[in-house]
C-alpha cells in the first residue's frame, strides 16, 4: 500500500472547487499534454457521465484545457484558460456525452492536426482526490497513474524488447515499480508502460529510443502532488 | 521506524516516547518521505500561508457564484461580528464560522485553497487554526504543530477509509475535517495526546451517517455553509476533550463503524446527487435552470 503522507491529507494546494472535477481535470489535460510531446493545434475533448453533467459547475472544462496548456494544479490561469487557450492559438471544441461503460469521471482528449485527422487519443478517469489514471492510448490498454514517474514507449510486437528496455533502465540503477504491456496483434503495434521510482536520465532514453522498431518514447516524471 | 496505522499505536508510541503527537508524526513523514523534519514543518508552514490567503482572499470577494446558490455568506457573517460585542459567538466561534464559509466560497469561485481533506471541507481547519491563532495569539510555530497533528488524524482515519463524498458520504470528508480541527484546537490548549485523539473521534462519531447530497452535484449546497457548523462543531469535542470527556467506543473501532456506515449508504446519498437535497423540487428546478444556458 502506497504511503499516506500528512501533506496528501493536508493538500494539495489547488484551484477550487473540486479536487475530482477540477484538479483531476487539470492533471489529466497536463498528463495527456506530456505524453503527446509537443505543442497540440487542436484538442478535442470528450467529457462523460458526470464530468459532463455537472463539469462546467466545478470547472472541469476550464481544468482540462488548462493541463494542456501546461497549467498545474494550482495555477491561477485556470479560471482564464479560455483566454490563454486563444492566446496560444490552440483550437479546442468539447463533447458531452453519457455512456455507462465509462467511469462516472471520465474523459478522451483527442489531439489532432489541422486537417482533423486525429493524431493520438488518449482516454483518461479521476479517480478522486485529485488522483487520474491514464487507461487508454491510441486504443491500448494502460495503467498509468500521476504519482511515479513514467516511462510510455510504442513500438513493434517483437522478442525481446522488454528484456532490452528493462536492462537499459537497470543499468541506471532505477527500480520498476510496475510493468504494462499491451499489444493489438502479434508483430503490431504495441504499448509499454514502466512506472519507476525515480525517473530515467536523457542518455538512458537515447539508448532506448536506438533500439529497432521503436514509434514512440516518453519519459515523464512525477506530477507534482 | 514504521508507520502508524492506527490511533492506539499513535496513543503508545507518542506516549512511550514522551513526544506530542505532532512531534511523532513530523519524525514519521521526514523518515518516509526521506526529508528532514524541518522540510516537513517548511512544507507544512507553506499549506497554512495557502490558508491564511485564501481566507483573505474569500474575506475580500461578495459575489453570486454561477448558479446563484452562494458567495454572499461569508460577508454576512462578517459583518454581524464585527466590532460586535454582545453576541453569543462573539471573538473566537464568529471568526471561526466567518472564516470557514469565506474559504469554501473561495473554493467555489475558482480560488486558490488547500484540500483538507478534500477541496469540499477545505475551509473547516484552517478556520479553527487560523482564529485560534489570531484570538489567543499563537505563534506561527505553534499553528504549524496543530497543523500536523490535524494531518495525523486525517491519515490515521484515511488508511482505514477512503476519504471521498462519493465513497463514504460527507462524513468522510466534513466529518473528517472537522475531526482534525478537534485535534488542532486540543494541540494549540496543550491538552495530552489522549485528549487530541479523543476530540477527533467525538467529532467524528457526532456525524456518522452523514450523507453527500449536493443540488445539481455542486460543491455548493449544503457544502458552504456546512463548512461553517462543522468548524464550529470541531471547538464543541475539543472542549469536551479537553475537560475530560472520552469516546466510550475506543477511537479505532469508531472509525471501523464510520467506515461500515459509509458502505451502507445507498450511493443515491454518496455525491451522485440522486437522493436527499438533491432530488428536491427546488434543486431539481435549480439543476434546469442552470445548465440550460
Amino acid at each position: 500500500m502506497k504511503y499516506i503522507s500528512i501533506l496528501d491529507i493536508i493538500g494539495p494546494i489547488m484551484i477550487g472547487p473540486s479536487s475530482s472535477h477540477t484538479a483531476g481535470a487539470i492533471r489529466m489535460g497536463l498528463f495527456a499534454g506530456k505524453i503527446y510531446g509537443k505543442k497540440p493545434q487542436k484538442v478535442k475533448f470528450k467529457l462523460y457521465n458526470s464530468f459532463a453533467k455537472t463539469g462546467r459547475g466545478h470547472g472541469t472544462d476550464k481544468g482540462i484545457l488548462g493541463g494542456i496548456l501546461g497549467f498545474d494544479v494550482n495555477d491561477d490561469k485556470i479560471k482564464h484558460s479560455y483566454d490563454y487557450a486563444r492566446e496560444a492559438e490552440l483550437d479546442y471544441e468539447f463533447e458531452y456525452l453519457e455512456k455507462h461503460d465509462r467511469h462516472p469521471n471520465s474523459a478522451d482528449i483527442v489531439f489532432l492536426d489541422e486537417n482533423n485527422k486525429e493524431q493520438m487519443k488518449i482516454s483518461a478517469n479521476s479517480l478522486g482526490g485529485g488522483e487520474v489514471q491514464i487507461y487508454m492510448i491510441d486504443g491500448f490498454l494502460t495503467e498509468i497513474r500521476g504519482d511515479y514517474p513514467v516511462l510510455i514507449m510504442v513500438y513493434k510486437d517483437q522478442k525481446g524488447v522488454i528484456s532490452k528496455v528493462s536492462a537499459l533502465i537497470q543499468e541506471q540503477g532505477v527500480n520498476i515499480a510496475s510493468l504494462n504491456c499491451e499489444r493489438k496483434e502479434k508483430h503490431k503495434e504495441a504499448v509499454m508502460t514502466f512506472c519507476l521510482d525515480s525517473v530515467l536520465p536523457d542518455k538512458c532514453i537515447e539508448q532506448i529510443k536506438k533500439l529497432p522498431d521503436i514509434y514512440l518514447v516518453r519519459n515523464i516524471e512525477r506530477l507534482e502532488e | 521506524m514504521e508507520n502508524i496505522v492506527s490511533f492506539s499505536q499513535l496513543l503508545e508510541y507518542s506516549n512511550q516516547h514522551d513526544k506530542r503527537i505532532y512531534q511523532v508524526m513530523q519524525g514519521l513523514e521526514a523518515y518516509m518521505l526521506e526529508k528532514n523534519e524541518d522540510q516537513v514543518r517548511n512544507l507544512t508552514l507553506r499549506n497554512l500561508k495557502t490558508m491564511k490567503s485564501s481566507i483573505e482572499k474569500g474575506l475580500s470577494v461578495s459575489s453570486l457564484s454561477p448558479s446563484g446558490m452562494s458567495g454572499l455568506d461569508a460577508h454576512k457573517l462578517l459583518k454581524r461580528y464585527e466590532n460586535s460585542s454582545n453576541l453569543p459567538f462573539n471573538g473566537l466561534l464568529g471568526r471561526i464560522m466567518t472564516y470557514s464559509v469565506a474559504i469554501s466560497e473561495e473554493n467555489q469561485r475558482m480560488g486558490k485553497i488547500v484540500a483538507c481533506p478534500t477541496a469540499g471541507s477545505c475551509g473547516i481547519v484552517p478556520a479553527v487554526i487560523v482564529s485560534y491563532g489570531q484570538e489567543y495569539g499563537f505563534s506561527e510555530e505553534q499553528q504549524v504543530n496543530a497543523l500536523i497533528t490535524a494531518g495525523a488524524t486525517g491519515k490515521i482515519i484515511a488508511q482505514q477509509m477512503h476519504l471521498a463524498g462519493a465513497v463514504a458520504g460527507c462524513q468522510a470528508e466534513c466529518g473528517v475535517a472537522s475531526a482534525m480541527a478537534a485535534s488542532a484546537a486540543v494541540e494549540l490548549m496543550r491538552g495530552t495526546n489522549d485528549q487530541i485523539v479523543h476530540a477527533a473521534i467525538l467529532a467524528l462519531k457526532n456525524v456518522m451517517g452523514l450523507v453527500c447530497d449536493p443540488v445539481a452535484g455542486l460543491v455548493e449546497v449544503p457544502c458552504i455553509k456546512r463548512n461553517g457548523f462543522m468548524a464550529v462543531h470541531a471547538v464543541s469535542a475539543s472542549e469536551m476533550a479537553l475537560a475530560g470527556v472520552q469516546s466510550v467506543v475506543p477511537p479505532d473501532e469508531v472509525v471501523q463503524a464510520v467506515k461500515q456506515v459509509g458502505v451502507l449508504m445507498s450511493p443515491m446519498l454518496k455525491e451522485s446527487s440522486e437522493a436527499g437535497l438533491a432530488a428536491t423540487e427546488s434543486a431539481k428546478t435549480i439543476t434546469r435552470e442552470f445548465f440550460k444556458f
